[in-house]
């Protein structure tokens, strides 16, 4: 991402923190958009199903994510709060922007470099690769996502190709 | 005067233009020269053979591009010389000379992109020019030659005198003054030069990018009064040039004193100061001059009516292709933000409203079709330079080949004509290499000894057709069929039809040239040619009679932006099919939930479910639709459970992540907001055949 523009308070670096499936998790403020409303995703065929689908972002067609499934979990059940954080990534030096579901959106906090304690090896459900660190924040601890591996484009299209397509199971019928 | 760094932002604007010129220039050149060795040409067409070289010479050298403008130079010389006609323009000489365009084209390209001239090479080409030649110039090796040897100045009044006073703004325009005072030196010798400052203004209130200054002075020349003008004829009306001949009339002095802006007296000081005029001459002038006839002196009229008189012939404006893209997507938002506005209108059924939002979807509609028109271009771009590549190839293949061209004139979008360009030039190659025979072939089978190659482009439909055909050996569908037996790709003992044969040569792995040539056969077979015209949402058909030729029609959309679409529902999915396939709509009948074909005009109709295909949710609907799809020949049902109709479509990339996933060609916005994706019916189909057939492997392996 931006490496060059990091936002730096006199404490540390600014963080948006949200919930999935009752994990907390951060991301940094720098690759972050902007937090739309939730609206239907248009479902593309033969995709994952952590590719909820597509999204019209006032005239761009944009590609939603659900994190949940993305990290192992079962799908997002959809709440009054749900909302899509939309980032924007690097993939093969162009800028993509997809949307990720979220349950929901807390707090912009404040972290320090020094907090962030290093990814445990054991203990977490999601990919220790897709881990910066982790920081308390409010009685509980937050995982701060690294937004280059979490959702590199080149992997997630990889998958893709390779992702035994839903509808084979017509096969056995 | 400014420094040449101040306007370097100007200069590379102008550097663009120049670019730009000497790139038609240099296309010019190469048909003229091809249309003059082919006989057809005339004494015009050499004359403006000439022209194009000695402007690509001024221009560069305007620019400070010492290498292009001395090998044009030599260029230059041996074309004055058959413009002269003392010489003749034979095939030996055109090759040389189409291989010194190549070598200009190289050299500019050298000199825009800041690298090192290729001299070596400019040098050999001087060399096999220098024959046609008198030996006298064969020194021209020497960078700057002059052009013209300068006679020997006899007197003093042999002098030229220029006067020149620039329009402020110049600079802007990218021209420096002084390098084309410097340019002069090309021409003679500048005898005595001075400068007015007179026009400056305050310190204060100077402009540093603006052109203040006027020049007075004398020239040393053998030159004409045309080559003089045509020096400065790059300013146009943004200067006042004055030129008197040597030993012109005191009227003529008379009228340039008369023309500027500065003191009589002032004037005559410079021009006795230059050298111009002498005692004797002072005198003269005061004398009443009635009587004296030549109106020498022009603040440019004629170059005036040369330029009026070139307009009409260039009434294009030169648009950045980005600007342009920029406009089309928007106006694509703008249709769909029309089509939004229609629904919302039709939701209130105010009949004032509705007749509002009609008039303006209609208006939308027609600014995008103009939008469109803009990126708009020839297919002759594309086949201009195919004449030089027959000439090319035929001669390294050694058979005489004539390239017929129709339809020249045929437009097409702009990102299509490139794309398009390779794709012709792999059919066009194969025609020489494989179509046409070799002339004893020919002379053997009773036709003319030279091939004719036509290419030949129209529109049809809302598309353009593209055909190459030669009247050579045609496919031999024997040799065909049991090359692709033996190659795997069609079992042994296939039944065929004569087209269907034809047709295989566009299978991965086919080459039929027992010989891998030079020119195809390298590996990058005619799958390669259809795959990217399929990209292209085009396709590629074959006719052949054999020992009568063959024809390739290529079939491709005029633009890759905006597509006619049918659009309809998959569950709570839209999906958008490109309409030009569409053959039909039908009923699926009752009762056929596991058949994959059904009967329609006593014929068997695959029919592939979408809903079952995409794993679609959401309601379905109790009785399904099927739209019929037409391609390549083939007829295919799709089921899907709403039909919408037909919309226009407005093409959106879906980015990377979805670069792997077959059938989905893009999407687009529909006029509710809605997304909707473009279906790849091609992909579709030859994703649910490998399918089927791995299903087929998987239900043997089973059972064996």
């Amino acid at each position: 991402m931006n490496q060059d523009i990091t936002i730096t308070t006199s404490a540390g670096k600014l963080y948006l923190a949200f919930v999935l499936s009752g994990e907390h998790y951060a991301l940094a403020i720098e690759c972050i958009r902007e937090i739309i409303e939730y609206d239907t995703p248009t479902p593309v065929p033969m995709m994952p199903h952590a590719v909820c689908g597509v999204i019209n972002l006032r005239g761009a067609v944009v590609p939603v994510l659900d994190l949940s499934v993305r990290f192992g979990g079962s799908p997002v059940q959809v709440g009054r709060r749900s909302c899509y954080v939309i980032i924007e990534v690097c993939c093969q030096g162009e800028q993509h922007t997809i949307g990720l579901l979220v349950d929901r959106v807390t707090a912009v906090v404040d972290v320090a470099d020094k907090l962030i304690e290093p990814p445990p090896s054991l203990g977490t459900k999601i990919n220790g690769d897709f881990i910066v660190g982790m920081a308390r924040h409010d009685g509980h601890f937050m995982i701060i996502l690294n937004v280059e591996k979490a959702f590199s484009i080149e992997h997630m299209s990889a998958v893709v190709s390779i992702h035994p397509q839903p509808s084979d199971s017509m096969l056995a019928a | 005067m400014n420094k040449n760094s101040l306007n370097s932002e100007a200069l590379a604007a102008g550097l663009q233009v120049f670019m730009d010129e000497s790139k038609d220039l240099i296309s010019q050149m190469e048909n003229l020269l091809l249309k003059l060795e082919s006989g057809s040409g005339s004494d015009d067409d050499i004359s403006a053979l000439f022209r194009c070289a000695h402007t690509i010479k001024g221009s560069s050298g305007m620019f400070g591009m010492t290498e292009v403008e001395r090998f044009t130079h030599v260029v230059e010389s041996v074309l004055d010389r058959v413009r002269n006609h003392a010489l003749e323009l034979s095939s030996e000489l055109v090759s040389v000379l189409l291989d010194c365009q190549d070598h200009i084209a190289r050299l500019i390209d050298q000199a825009c992109n800041g690298l090192e001239a290729d001299t070596a090479f400019s040098d050999r080409l001087i060399d096999r020019l220098s024959r046609w030649l008198p030996s006298h110039s064969a020194d021209a090796k020497t960078p700057m030659a002059a052009p013209e040897t300068p006679q020997p100045i006899q007197s003093a009044s042999g002098l030229w005198h220029l006067s020149l006073r620039f329009s402020p703004d110049v600079m802007s325009w990218g021209m420096d003054p002084l390098r084309f005072i410097q340019f002069l030196e090309q021409l003679g010798r500048i005898h005595h030069l001075i400068t007015l400052t007179d026009a400056l203004p305050h310190l204060q209130e100077n402009e540093a990018s603006s052109c203040f200054l006027g020049f007075e002075l004398s020239l040393e020349t053998s030159a004409s009064r045309s080559d003089i003008e045509e020096v400065f004829e790059f300013f146009g009306n943004d200067m006042q040039l004055g030129i008197l001949e040597p030993g012109c009339p005191p009227l003529a002095f008379r009228h340039l004193i008369e023309s500027r802006p500065e003191e009589e007296a002032a004037m005559l000081g410079w021009l006795v100061e230059c050298g111009t005029l002498n005692e004797g001459g002072l005198a003269a002038l005061d004398a009443p001059a009635e009587q004296s006839v030549a109106t020498t002196t022009t603040s440019r009229p004629a170059a005036n009516d040369n330029r009026d008189s070139r307009q009409p012939e260039n009434k294009t404006l030169k648009v950045a292709a980005d600007r342009l893209d920029s406009l089309i997507d928007r106006v694509g938002e703008l249709v769909i933000a029309g089509a939004g506005n229609q629904v919302q209108a039709e939701k209130t059924g105010q009949a004032g409203m509705l007749e509002a939002a009609a008039h303006l979807l209609a208006l939308v509609e027609d600014i995008r079709d103009m939008a469109l028109q803009l990126r708009m271009v020839a297919i002759g771009e594309v086949f201009s330079r195919f004449p030089r590549v027959v000439r090319d190839i035929s001669a390294e293949l050694g058979k005489e080949i004539d390239l017929v061209v129709h339809g020249a004139e045929a437009e097409l979008d702009k990102t299509m004509v490139e794309k398009v360009a390779d794709p012709l030039m792999h059919l066009l190659r194969n025609a020489m290499d494989h179509g046409i025979e070799t002339a004893d072939e020919r002379v053997a089978a009773g036709k003319p000894v030279r091939g004719t190659i036509t290419l030949k482009a129209f529109h049809e439909s809302g598309a353009i057709i593209i055909e190459v055909s030669d009247d050579g050996r045609g496919l031999n569908p024997d040799t065909i069929l049991t090359k692709a037996i033996e190659k795997g790709i069609v079992p042994e003992g296939a039944n065929l039809s004569r087209n269907d044969i034809n047709q295989l040569i566009l299978e991965p792995g086919f080459s039929t040239a027992s010989a891998v040539t030079n020119l195809s056969g390298r590996g990058v077979g005619m799958d390669v040619v259809k795959s990217n015209l399929e990209a292209l949402r085009g396709n590629l058909e074959i006719h052949s009679e054999p020992g009568q030729g063959t024809t390739m029609r290529l079939c491709l959309p005029l633009t890759l932006a905006i597509i006619d679409g049918f659009h309809v529902g998959v569950g709570d999915a839209s999906f958008i099919v490109p309409l030009d396939m569409v053959v039909e709509c039908l009923e699926l009948p009752s009762g056929m939930n596991s058949v994959d074909v059904m009967e329609h005009q006593q014929e068997a109709l695959p029919i592939v479910r979408l809903r079952d295909l995409f794993g679609s949710h959401g309601t379905a609907h109790a009785r399904p639709r099927v739209v019929t799809i037409r391609f390549g020949g083939k007829c295919i049902g799709l089921v899907v459970d709403r039909i919408h109709g037909k919309c226009q479509t407005v093409i959106k990339p879906l980015g990377p992540l979805f670069q792997h996933v077959p059938c989905v060609a893009g999407s687009t916005i529909l006029g509710d907001g809605d997304v909707a994706l473009i279906l790849d019916v091609v992909q579709l189909v030859r994703h649910v055949m490998t399918r089927e057939q791995r299903r087929h492997a998987l239900q043997e392996g089973l059972a064996a």
